[in-house]
C-alpha cells in the first residue's frame, strides 16, 4: 500500500494535522510559511518511510514536488524585496551579485575567525563579572511577628461584608389608605377645609400622596373639591354638604 | 667609614599617587569596566589626573608583576585576573558565556558586531541560512542584545553587549580590524567562479 503523502500526519511547532491541510492552509495564506519548519516535515516523511521498510517511489516523488514547491515558497517569502530584483538580472549581473554575496559572507567568515583568535588568547582570562550594587540596599527591620495576630487580621477579611442598605435610594410613600381615612374622619367633624392648611408642614411626597387620596375620594364621589383660580387655595367639602348646599340655594331661588 | 647617603623613601604624597589608589579601590568595587568619566566623578578630580594616574594603576598592576592586572577593554577601565593564575582560577570558576560558541554563533556575532544594529533577516541573508536559534543563544549568553527595530519591517535588531567587548579584549568595536582587511574582494571571487565555470562541460 503507498504512503499517502496528503495523509501524512504532521505534529510541528506551528501547525498539527495532515499534510494537505497544511498545504491548503499555506495556499490560503493562512499560515505563514516561515513559521513552519519545512526540515520537521521531511523528517516526518522520512520516518514514515522508515515504518513501512519499503521504497515507495510515487510516494517519494510526489513528496520531492510537494516540498520543494513549499520550499521555494518559503524562500521568496523571506526576502520578498530580492526576488523580484534577482529575476530581472541577466546572467552576468546575477554572477556579479553572487560573487557580491560571497565576498560579504567571506568577511563575515573571516571576521568569525578574527574573533576566535581573540577568544582563544583570551580563553584563560578571568575577570569579575555580573551587577555590582552600586548603592546600599536599604534592609527593612521587621519587629518580631506573631502569626495568631496576623490569622485574625485575614479572618476579619474573610468575614462576609453585611449587605449593603439601598433604603436612601426607595421614596417612602405613606399608604394612599392613610390619608384616605384622614380626610374622612376631618369630614366627619367639618363640613370642609382648606387643603393647603392641612398639609402645611407635610414633606413633598406627603403632599403628593395626601392629593392623591383627595383625587380617590372625589372618584367616589364622596367630596367636592373647588378652586377660584389656578394656585388658589384648594377647598374640600363634603360631597351631600355641596348637594345640600346648592339644594338650599335652589329652593331660595 | 665613608658614609653613603641613604636613600630616604619620600613620604610626600604626590597627588598622582593618592588619585591612583582611589582608582584602585573603585576598580576593585567595580563589576564591569568604569569609563574615564566615571572614575573621574567618583574620585572628584578631573579626566586628565585620572589618565595620568591610570598610568601608575597600570605600571602597579601589569602582566608578570601582579596577580591582578589592569587592561582597557568595553570603553572603560578594569581589573582581570593575570594569565599566570588562569589555571588556579578555572578550577573555582566558569566561563559561561563564551563557552563553546559554535562557527555558526561566531559568524553571526562578527556580522551583528560589523553591521549591527542589524535584524535577523539581514543576518540570515549574509550567512544563508535561518539564524533564530543561533541569535536567541546569543542573546541568552548576553553577547548581544536587542536594539531598536527596523524602520521599514518592525524587526527587532540586534547589536553586540559590552560584555561582548570585555570576553573578546576588545576596546570598543572600533577595535576589530577593518573590513577592508578581512576576506577577498569581490573581484578575486569573481575570477574564481569563472574559472569554476570554464571547466565545467558545456
Amino acid at each position: 500500500m503507498a504512503v499517502a503523502v496528503r495523509e501524512l500526519e504532521l505534529d510541528l511547532d506551528a501547525f498539527e494535522g495532515p499534510f494537505d491541510l497544511l498545504l491548503s492552509l499555506v495556499l490560503r495564506e493562512e499560515l505563514p510559511l516561515r513559521e513552519v519548519d519545512l526540515a520537521e516535515i521531511v523528517i516526518a516523511f522520512v520516518e514514515r518511510l522508515a515504518e513501512r521498510g519499503e521504497l515507495d517511489l510515487d510516494a517519494c516523488g510526489e513528496f520531492l514536488i510537494l516540498i520543494g514547491a513549499l520550499l521555494e515558497l518559503k524562500a521568496r517569502a523571506m526576502f520578498p524585496d530580492e526576488d523580484a530584483e534577482l529575476s530581472e538580472l541577466e546572467p552576468e549581473e546575477a554572477a556579479e551579485e553572487l560573487a557580491r554575496r560571497l565576498a560579504e559572507y567571506r568577511r563575515a567568515k573571516e571576521a568569525a575567525g578574527f574573533l576566535r583568535d581573540r577568544l582563544d588568547e583570551r580563553r584563560h582570562l578571568h575577570f569579575r563579572l555580573g551587577p555590582a550594587p552600586l548603592a546600599p540596599k536599604v534592609e527593612r527591620r521587621l519587629a518580631p511577628q506573631e502569626p495568631e495576630k496576623l490569622a485574625a487580621a485575614l479572618r476579619l477579611l474573610a468575614v462576609e461584608p453585611p449587605a449593603p442598605s439601598t433604603a436612601h435610594m426607595a421614596l417612602r410613600f405613606p399608604p394612599v389608605a392613610q390619608f384616605v381615612e384622614r380626610w374622612r374622619s376631618l369630614l366627619r367633624r367639618r363640613t370642609r377645609f382648606d387643603f393647603d392648611q392641612e398639609v402645611d408642614g407635610l414633606s413633598r411626597v406627603e403632599v403628593a400622596v395626601a392629593f392623591l387620596a383627595l383625587l380617590e375620594l372625589r372618584k367616589q364621589n364622596e367630596i367636592a373639591i373647588a378652586q377660584s383660580a389656578p394656585f388658589a387655595p384648594i377647598r374640600i367639602s363634603r360631597a351631600d354638604a355641596e348637594r345640600s348646599l346648592s339644594w338650599k340655594a335652589h329652593l331660595s331661588a | 667609614m665613608e658614609s653613603t647617603p641613604l636613600r630616604l623613601i619620600t613620604t610626600e604624597a604626590s597627588p598622582a599617587l593618592e588619585v591612583a589608589r582611589t582608582l584602585e579601590a573603585l576598580l576593585v568595587v567595580a563589576s564591569q569596566p568604569l569609563p574615564i568619566e566615571d572614575l573621574a566623578a567618583a574620585a572628584a578630580v578631573d579626566a586628565e589626573q585620572v589618565e595620568e594616574a591610570l598610568e601608575i594603576v597600570a605600571q602597579r598592576f601589569a602582566e608578570g608583576r601582579s596577580g591582578i592586572v589592569l587592561e582597557h577593554v568595553a570603553g572603560g577601565y578594569a581589573f582581570r585576573a593575570s594569565a599566570d593564575a588562569s589555571e588556579a582560577c578555572s578550577r573555582l570558576f566558569e566561563k559561561p558565556a563564551e563557552k563553546g560558541l559554535s562557527q555558526a554563533a561566531l559568524e553571526t556575532l562578527a556580522i551583528v558586531a560589523y553591521l549591527g544594529p542589524v535584524s535577523r533577516p539581514e543576518i540570515a541573508r549574509i550567512r544563508g541560512v535561518n539564524v533564530d536559534g543561533v541569535v536567541s543563544g546569543l542573546v541568552e549568553r548576553g553577547l548581544i542584545a536587542e536594539g531598536g527595530r527596523d524602520d521599514e519591517f518592525g524587526a527587532i535588531r540586534y547589536r553586540t553587549t559590552p560584555l561582548f567587548e570585555r570576553i573578546f579584549g576588545l576596546e570598543s568595536l572600533a577595535a576589530l580590524p577593518r573590513v577592508d582587511d578581512l576576506g577577498d574582494d569581490v573581484a578575486g571571487i569573481r575570477e574564481r567562479l569563472e574559472a569554476v565555470a570554464e571547466k565545467r562541460p558545456a
